[in-house]
């Protein structure tokens, strides 16, 4: 069929500059560019191109530039090129459309309308510099009260606490599976949080063997189609999570393609190579609340109590109730994922359209939790879009524990957020399972990469907490009288608990 | 009785950052002296506020009622005085009820009607709702001070009481004619508020039960410390983040149970580098003590004194950034923003030092009973 | 002696190191005129067998056969280490280029000549190593 669809991208390619080296070639796994093998001069189909920027990244000469192709001249405001060209290639494939990555659509970004709070005169505000700024963070559920006696003259513990995670920072990498993205990333990410004194989470793909190493550091996920799942999957892990949802693509399930099944993946989420690994869009023996409760148990028995549990929701409409349900359930953490939360393929339009933001979900969990009077009883994990340091203190100010970073860890990595995850042809050699594409991602820059950002991201957290005349991030967490909305209705400032700026 | 008194603008303030000089004197023998000392040591800290809030808390000044809970209420108006005493007739024994007594000065102006009642809460209304004492009376002050406009709990204790108001402490003890008082404790505060309604009721010190606090400083955590507190009941409508520091002391200490020194250590908890080089048994108590009680830090700048019956608190923040100097002589313990307010009352100290950040001194009448022992320094 | 190391699992096959080779072989030293005009050729060869690639550079033999083959004493064994090329001796008999188990010898057919790696001797870093985007190669002493 001939197709109506005209390029997304022009490459423009600079021929004073080109020294057609063909690093553009054997860099384009879409196979945009090639070798004219009349002249030797270098064309570039742009048909092809995702705007991944590899291409103009490796040019050692930046003789490529990349531009939007506006060639839907008259789009309108309902019907903008964006949707047109969507009907033309369902009308061309039938298909579903897919994508991935997190949430493009202009919703309301409440980060960007919340302002955070600083000393002025009354207090002094503390420079880290120069004194203690502590972020370290505890995941899991604590008792209302502790119990204390005294023995022979000195104090003694006599509460048991339930397990806990003990972060060096509030920040942990977000669960991507192994198939959704390529070994070296994981590899990667568990390297850095073992650096950094903090976690990562296996997804729902398993946990490689070679991997179990940073087990210390690792949360290993149970989902639906319970891949990887086995004795020594939970005996590595420090925590275990029960994957119900996730922010992309909320009440549905996942499906990674057979090509992709290669004897790693194969091996890592004990599936038959080549075959289809498709999740289930409901755990099929969770249908209801009570069932979940029976999976938390049975993962802390088979973890002896060890190891806390948590559950991972994707943020919904009646997002506070299901927390508050999975806090009674004995989750130990609930992590939500926002409607900007990633993925490595989702069908486009429940990507877009389905969810809620996390900044209204974290602030309806923590105070509906606080009504409840069980906010002690387990953390909450916020994941979906953390763009910077100052989105995650904003959290914390809102009342998350911690906050999953996805998107941010990837792109710290090198992902240019082209939204073609699902293609398998990431020429980032991040979400992809192509060996040729894989080792582009080379583990120790990448742990690095990760690292450096952690630190640069804590080290500016610790200045705005010193800012605030506070050095315990305990005490920024749930403390919306740091935080002031610019710009939001009275609605939106009574779901965040927030303040206007300008009112005391 | 249309005073500035109650002037709380309106529930937009949280709280009101303030300054502040304090002070406070025990005698551990329990032996009852008059106000007028501690007037005379506050005095001196006459610089520390702005005569836009000073207040004093006695201990053992109502001997002879010492098994009633002493009510010290402000009354805009008489209809909430009736609104009051119509609660008090359904829920209390009122034994005794009149005006606090005063003295007409020219510094202190707009005074709110100041009614005093010693009452015990009936037996049915305690069976009915399931609650002791001591949680009906929280319930009543929540009660009274949120419901009923106009009317405001200052003081709720037994056998003590607190009396504050708008200006200078110097002046506030003689209007509340606190050298007719006889106590074996007695705590003093001037306030510096620096955007302040001029109410009354945001004076120092802050009560609940027989927990009264003074506070220099501010709390950077109040959000959190309130949001938590409104967990476990209470109610923080006050305007001023003193309210939390003495409803965290009333959770700590008289609902979970915990002793003052592990109390301490939740609201100025130790540094984590400190707890990691502890050794193991004190590593896990203190870890857990972080771990749960996280939302009562006070972060910020603090010099509290808490007073309850038969002894006396001190403490710091975590990183000691407001003054606080402690001294004895003979069996008095004394506490003061500087050593001048100390000195001006009791020249010839046997010791004197700055508390550490954190560590709580602690001064308590002997009964017979073993020696509690605080965590106090002597640096002479 | 510090050797040139190819780390093949992270060789993404871009072959800048090949690109930055002849740049830092050019008389001009710049990357679009040492490829457009002085056409230059790089000092070493990327194998490529996808999805496997990996830069192979002179390795420097202890017991280099080129330098036994060597008719005009051209190549040397120098007592620092590196195989030294002397270009005026040579003569193009590419007798070396036969002789190299590596392949890592170029012939400059242009010039009858050959081009080898002189592990950019004026340079802390080969310009391979110090620019290979994903740290595929390393400049280090591994022992014999």
């Amino acid at each position: 069929m001939y197709t109506l669809l005209q390029p997304d991208f022009r490459i423009k390619r600079d021929e004073e500059r080109c020294i057609r080296c063909g690093v553009c070639v054997r860099q384009c796994a879409f196979d945009v560019h090639s070798v004219d093998t009349d002249d030797g001069s270098i064309r570039s189909d742009e048909s092809k191109c995702v705007a991944c920027q590899r291409c103009e990244t490796l040019c050692p000469t930046r003789a490529l530039t990349l531009e939007e192709n506006y060639h839907v001249a008259n789009e309108n405001y309902n019907w903008t090129g964006g949707v047109l060209k969507n009907i033309w290639k369902q009308a061309e494939t039938g298909g579903v459309l897919l994508t991935g990555m997190g949430n493009p659509r202009p919703y309301r970004i409440y980060w960007d309308h919340l302002v955070l709070n600083a000393s002025q005169v009354t207090n002094p505000s503390i420079d880290p510099l120069r004194e203690p700024m502590e972020l370290r963070t505890y995941l899991g559920s604590k008792p209302d009260s502790v119990e204390v006696v005294k023995e022979n003259g000195s104090l003694k513990l006599k509460t048991k606490l339930a397990p806990q995670l003990r972060l060096d920072a509030p920040f942990l990498f977000s669960a991507m599976s192994l198939g959704a993205i390529g070994y070296n990333v994981q590899e990667a990410m568990a390297r850095a949080a073992t650096e950094m004194g903090i976690y990562w989470n296996t997804g729902e793909g398993g946990l490689h063997k070679d991997l179990y190493k940073y087990g210390k550091n690792t949360i290993v996920q149970v989902a639906s189609g319970r891949f990887g799942v086995y004795k020594d999957y939970l005996d590595a892990a420090a925590a275990v999570e029960i994957k119900i949802g996730q922010g992309a693509k909320p009440g549905i399930g996942g499906h990674l393609p057979g090509e992709k099944v290669g004897d790693l993946v194969s091996m890592t989420r004990m599936i038959p190579a080549g075959t289809d690994a498709l999740s289930p869009a409901p755990h099929h023996d969770i249908y209801s609340i009570e069932d979940l409760s029976q999976l938390i148990y049975s993962l802390k028995e088979a973890t002896e109590y060890t190891k806390p549990v948590s559950v991972k929701i994707a943020a919904v409409h009646n997002v506070a109730a299901i927390a508050s349900g999975i806090v009674r359930a004995g989750a130990d953490i609930v992590a939500i994922d926002g409607i900007r939360g990633g993925t490595g393929a989702a069908p486009t339009m429940i990507r877009d359209n389905v969810g809620i933001p996390i900044e209204l979900a974290i602030a309806a969990v923590d105070q509906r939790l606080r009504d409840e009077g069980i906010r002690n009883r387990a953390s909450i994990l916020a994941a979906g879009g953390f763009r910077s340091s100052a989105d995650i203190i904003k959290a914390i100010a809102l009342g998350a524990d911690a906050v999953y970073l996805g998107t941010a860890a990837l792109v710290a990595m090198g992902c240019h957020v082209c939204q073609k995850c699902y293609t398998g042809k990431c020429n980032w050699g991040i979400a992809t399972q192509d060996p040729y594409l894989e080792r582009r991602l080379n583990p120790d820059i990448a742990a690095e990469r990760l690292s450096n950002l952690i630190h640069a991201w804590s080290h500016e957290i610790m200045e705005m907490l010193g800012g605030m005349g506070i050095n315990a991030i305990e005490s920024l967490r749930g403390n919306r009288l740091h935080l002031r909305g610019v710009g939001l209705s009275k609605t939106e400032l009574d779901i965040l608990g927030v303040r206007h700026a300008g009112a005391s | 009785m249309e005073g500035r008194w109650n002037r709380r603008y309106d529930w937009q303030y949280d709280r009101i950052p303030s300054g502040c000089g304090l002070a406070a004197i025990i005698s551990e023998a329990g032996r009852s002296f008059g106000g007028e000392e501690i007037i005379q040591s506050i005095c001196v800290l006459h610089d520390r506020s702005n005569g836009l809030g000073g207040g004093f808390a006695g201990y053992g000044i109502y001997p002879e009622k010492r098994d009633l809970f002493a009510f010290h209420v402000m009354f805009e108006s008489i209809e909430a005085k009736e609104l009051v005493d119509a609660y008090f007739d359904r829920n209390f024994y009122v034994e005794e009820s009149g005006h606090i007594p005063t003295r007409k000065i020219k510094e202190i102006t707009n005074a709110p009607l100041l009614w005093r009642y010693f009452v015990k809460p009936l037996d049915d209304s305690l069976q009915d709702c399931e609650l002791c004492e001591e949680d009906f009376v929280t319930r009543s002050v929540f009660h009274i001070n949120g419901e009923i406009p106009g009317a405001y709990v200052f003081s709720s204790g037994k056998n003590m009481g607190a009396f504050k108001a708008v200006g200078y402490p110097e002046d506030v003890g003689r209007f509340y004619r606190l050298d007719e008082y006889e106590g074996y404790s007695w705590i003093g505060h001037g306030r510096f508020p620096t955007n302040t309604p001029g109410w009354w009721g945001g004076a120092h010190p802050f009560t609940l039960l027989d927990w009264s606090l003074v506070h220099n400083g501010e709390i950077s955590s109040y959000g959190i410390n309130k949001r938590y507190l409104e967990m476990f009941g209470y109610r923080c409508e006050l305007q001023t983040d003193t309210e939390v520091a003495a409803y965290l002391f009333d959770l700590l200490l008289r609902r979970h149970g915990l002793s003052i020194e592990v109390a301490c250590k939740a609201l100025a908890s130790p540094f984590w580098s400190d707890i990691d080089r502890m050794p193991e048994e004190e590593r896990e108590l203190f870890k857990a003590i972080r771990m749960v009680y996280g939302p009562a830090l006070l972060n910020g700048p603090f010099a509290i004194v808490l007073g309850f019956t038969g002894g006396l608190i001190g403490i710091n923040d975590r990183v000691k950034l407001r003054p606080l100097v402690a001294a004895r002589k003979d069996d008095r313990l004394y506490l003061a923003s500087e050593e001048a307010a100390i000195r001006e009352i009791s020249p010839d100290l046997d010791v004197v030092w700055a508390p550490k950040a954190g560590e709580p001194v602690i001064g308590r009448v002997r009964t017979g009973e073993p020696e509690v022992v605080g965590a106090e320094e002597t640096v002479a | 002696m510090k050797r040139i190391y190819a780390i093949e699992s992270v060789c993404m096959n871009c072959q800048l190191c090949a690109v930055f080779c002849a740049t830092g072989h050019s008389r001009s030293k710049d990357i679009i005129k040492a490829h457009n005009r002085e056409k230059v050729l790089p000092r070493l060869f990327v194998e490529e067998k996808r999805p496997v690639s990996f830069a192979v550079q002179c390795r420097h033999c202890d017991e280099p056969f080129c330098v036994q083959s060597c008719i005009t004493g051209a190549l040397t064994k120098s007592l620092e280490g590196p195989v030294v090329y002397a270009e005026e001796k040579c003569v193009g008999c590419w007798t070396c280029v036969a002789a190299c188990p590596y392949g890592a010898i170029r012939r400059d057919v242009d010039r009858k000549k050959i081009a080898k790696c002189d592990l950019c001797a004026e340079l802390t870093e080969p310009a391979c190593v110090a620019n290979c985007p994903n740290q595929a190669l390393v400049y280090e002493e591994r022992g014999s």
